[in-house]
């Protein structure tokens, strides 16, 4: 049986700052080396402060995924030697003393399938590295910190995954729970990065590392499985080891270096004290998560008789929901839905478009009573959201505008 | 010009018109030039300081408010930052660090109109206990300059001690503050873990060491820790003291206070002048009406080693950050794959900084963790166990603050088991986190001895009611100097 694992990296870039100084979380608008200090620059003297609203969010996370909640929270060092790392360790989280990372086992079901989820740590982004040259011998490295301690939430499953359209179902289902909880924007370059773990039948565990997108996650578990189906289908050994996705090449490669073998030499951060979370902080922090997607789909299905297919659209993306839950729904809930699931999502459906679009809930309160009342046809509706999402004028003013006012063929 | 008052009597000077800030910060800098040609211990003296006092006069004089140190000379360890000025924790490695920023405890006594005069001497990184490990050559005795002073804030030490400044900022992280502090016959202060702001203090060894000031009186030390103590954003390991003032009650005395005398720091190899001063110590102290018994800590025995194995861990991690890349001196970086690199990008460290560092990479590897460092780790929780058991019955530990007297500069440079004996004294308040005071008490052959108070967390203010009682009983010489 194939058995796939995952460690999903997933910035929270919703939040204001980095994770242990006052630099910004959401790096990607500054020119390289702009968005640094004194502490994410790790220089002599300097402590990492803790970013506060980082543990609650990760905290949300690891209550979104079911996981445990360790009242007791301890951060580690990682020593390792990297130019991207300005320290020369990273501060993360490591069950050694028991559970001491912001999440335990935890679980979610895709499909009709459970993931279990091992446990969910904070850490510290290092910055990026940018090769630059065309030979291996011309090549320089370009260093890049704006992004070094960016808060970054690790979250390790089970290898509960038997096939990439598991994988995938799963990313899907983790984005849009991501997104819901507010915590960070999935479609940001870099925001989200995994590796994986991938075995078939009677081989070894071979470890891909540095895929960079979800969509390419998913290509490199179907590269990975299909490589070693064709190895012991030639009674070729597969043997453990460390492999890179080539995201050029679309493969994966065997990575020369021995990162597995590093000694990490994991011990206490002694600058940041074991962080105690109350009981009553965890109930705060439960009272104050956005509804999550299946409550949100199950109310809409019970509250508003709204179809099972055009609820599941519209709870798994906070983009419409927010808009559906805002609008005037003690009315025409069903209108609402409709117009946002069937018309509103071909014109909105890239992020630059949302971001332009003009549309306000009130005018899908507004084009639905039009609809309901007579007022305009469905095809004139549709219309008129084309001309609202341009131009966000009300509703009236185009009708009038455009001489949409005709009695509907119904009347 | 009298460069020998202490804080509080500098302070009383000025603010009455006695004195002029610039009068007092001249003739110091001018007793710097004269002597610390003989005594090295500035490593840096600042060239704005006698400008910097005049406009502390003038703010005096225009009627302004004055912070609390009235324009006080003052010297600064130099792995503290200061903005703007050169931080080589007397390393070749930061030979040219200019840092970017002001440490909490420098803001704090800039605010309170301090004038520091300079950047002073320590073993390199703060790993030693004789200043000798500095790679700009050792400090010296101002009673002795045969000897040593003590260290690693060998040079803050020598600067009070030698009047080349009211008072200083030197790290304790297993006794640099207080070893050096009884090797010069001045008082040196190891606060309770948290109580002073490491924000600026360049890490040696983070979980267990604290910025403590050494001053010529226990009152002094009681001043500035009005001033440098609290909670501050930018170290989470702060606790907070609620805005206690030190120097409030510090003469109501000690009687009836119950005292422990630990058994295991008067033992073996301890020399015979420091034992009698510590008894005499014991007799001084109940004369006030306390009661002084004798204790024994069990893990004191392993502390010393539990002490390096721990120290050379976090050394190892904290200083593997000077790769040269982002700061340190010119290196050619081409050419390397960065493993390389690394390997020769930091050979400007000293023997002793090296030494530590091989260690710290050995003694927490897989395969030798549970044998080295969390049989450390083990040791330190024990000792803190034993120590807050002790408390409960005694207000206050004694003991002499170093067994031996000062010995002689390159005596014991050669043999590092030796040297780190010397330790065995101070690292217990490293380990457990109490805090800690050396009192000047005696001179034995023209060479200081030091006694050593401990009190439980947070007693940091009772402690020094203890400290100015045995500190009243003494009248010593002057530095020969």
């Amino acid at each position: 049986m194939t058995k796939i694992g995952l460690e999903i990296h997933c910035q929270l870039t919703k939040l204001e700052s980095k994770l242990f100084c006052p630099c910004k979380a959401n790096y990607r608008e500054y020119a390289p080396n702009t968005n640094i200090c004194p502490i994410c620059m790790g220089l002599p003297g300097t402590l990492p402060r803790l970013n506060q609203k980082a543990i609650e969010k990760a905290t949300m996370i690891a209550m979104a995924l079911n996981c445990s909640t360790p009242e007791k929270i301890a951060f580690f060092r990682k020593n390792y030697f990297y130019p991207d790392l300005p320290k020369n360790f990273q501060i993360t989280q490591l069950n050694i003393y028991g559970d001491t990372s912001i999440g335990g086992s935890g679980m979610i079901i895709v499909g009709d399938k459970k993931i279990r989820i091992t446990r969910i740590q904070l850490e510290e982004d290092p910055g990026r590295l940018i090769y630059e040259g065309s030979s291996s011998k011309n090549q320089i490295t370009l260093v890049d910190y704006n992004r070094a301690g960016t808060p970054l939430v690790e979250i390790v499953t089970e290898p509960d995954f038997e096939n990439p359209k598991q994988v995938r179902e799963f990313l899907n289902i983790l984005s849009d729970l991501l997104e819901n909880l507010d915590v960070s924007d999935p479609s940001l370059e870099g925001a989200m990065r995994a590796d994986a773990n991938v075995s078939i039948e009677g081989g070894n565990k071979i470890e891909i590392k540095n895929i960079g997108s979800f969509h390419d996650l998913e290509k490199a578990v179907h590269f990975e499985i299909t490589r070693q189906e064709s190895l012991h289908a030639r009674d070729i050994l597969i043997a453990q080891e460390t492999r890179h996705w080539d995201d050029k090449r679309k493969i994966t490669i065997s990575s020369r270096s021995k990162e597995e073998e590093l000694d990490y030499r994991y011990f206490l951060e002694g600058d940041i004290p074991w962080i105690i979370i109350e009981k009553e902080i965890h109930e705060k922090l439960k009272s104050e998560m956005p509804e999550s997607i299946s409550s949100k789909k199950e109310r809409y299905v019970t509250k508003y008789g709204i179809p099972d297919q055009v609820a599941d659209v519209l709870s798994s993306d906070k983009f419409y929901s927010d808009l559906f839950d805002k609008s005037d729904t003690e009315k025409n809930a069903k209108e609402i839905a409709n117009i946002i699931t069937t018309d509103l999502m071909g014109l909105v459906d890239t992020k630059e478009k949302r971001q332009q679009s003009k549309l306000e809930s009130s005018h899908l309160t507004d084009l639905a009573d039009a609809i309901q009342s007579g007022k305009i046809t469905r095809t004139s509706a549709k219309n008129a959201l084309y001309e609202i999402v341009k131009s966000g004028k009300k509703l009236e003013q185009i009708i009038s505008e455009f001489d949409l006012g005709h009695v509907s063929d119904e009347n | 010009m009298n460069l020998k008052l202490s804080a509080l009597e500098f302070v009383n000077e000025v603010k009455n018109g006695n004195l002029s800030a610039e009068d007092f910060v001249s003739a110091t800098i001018e007793r710097i030039k004269k002597i610390d040609g003989t005594l090295h211990a500035f490593l840096n003296v600042n060239k704005k300081a006698v400008e910097q006092a005049q406009l502390v006069d003038k703010k005096i004089k225009s009627g302004k408010k004055v912070g609390s140190c009235f324009g006080m000379p003052l010297s600064v360890k130099d792995n503290i930052c200061i903005k703007h000025s050169k931080t080589t924790c007397a390393s070749k490695m930061l030979e040219n660090f200019i840092a970017p920023y002001d440490a909490t405890v420098i803001s704090k006594l800039k605010e309170q109109d301090a004038v520091f005069v300079g950047k002073v001497n320590l073993d390199e990184f703060a790993m030693g206990l004789t200043t000798e490990f500095s790679a700009y050559g050792p400090s010296k005795n101002p009673w002795n300059p045969d000897y040593v002073p003590g260290g690693s804030s060998g040079g803050s030490a020598v600067s009070v001690s030698a009047f080349e400044c009211v008072a200083s900022l030197g790290s304790d992280t297993g006794g640099s503050v207080r070893n050096p502090a009884s090797f010069c016959s001045v008082v040196g202060f190891k606060p309770t873990y948290g109580l002073i702001s490491r924000y600026g203090l360049i890490s040696y060894a983070n979980s267990i060491e604290q910025i403590g000031p050494i001053t010529r009186t226990v009152k002094d030390t009681a001043f500035f820790l009005n001033i440098l103590s609290g909670l501050d954003p930018n170290d989470n390991t702060t606790i907070n003291s609620g805005n206690q003032d030190f120097l409030d009650g510090i003469e109501l005395g000690i009687e009836g206070k119950k005292i422990g005398i630990i058994q295991e720091m008067i033992g073996e190899g301890i020399d015979p002048a420091v034992l009698s001063a510590t008894n005499e110590a014991v007799s001084k102290l109940e004369g006030f009406g306390a009661k002084c018994e004798t204790i024994s800590i069990d893990m004191v025995k392993y502390s010393v080693a539990s002490y390096y194995t721990i120290t050379a861990t976090e050394a190892g991690s904290n200083l593997a950050r000077y790769d040269n890349l982002r700061y340190g001196y010119d290196f050619p970086v081409e050419g390397f794959e960065f493993n390389s690199y690394i390997s020769k990008a930091r050979t400007k460290f000293g023997p002793e900084v090296i030494r530590r560092m091989i260690l710290g990479g050995f003694v927490p590897s897989s395969g030798h963790a549970g044998k080295y460092f969390l049989k450390a780790l083990k040791v330190k929780s024990k000792l803190t166990k034993e120590v807050l058991e002790a408390f409960k019955k005694y207000d206050y530990l004694v003991a002499p603050t170093v067994p031996i007297l000062p010995f002689k500069i390159g005596e014991k440079i050669d043999d590092p088991v030796a040297l780190f004996l010397v330790d065995i004294n101070t690292v217990l308040a490293n380990l457990t986190g109490v805090p800690s005071i050396s009192v000047p008490f005696s001179i034995s052959n023209g060479l200081p001895i030091g006694i050593q108070l401990l009190a439980k967390p947070n007693d940091d203010k009772s402690l020094l009611k203890a400290a100015y009682s045995l500190e009243s009983t003494v009248k010593l010489p002057d530095v020969p100097i």
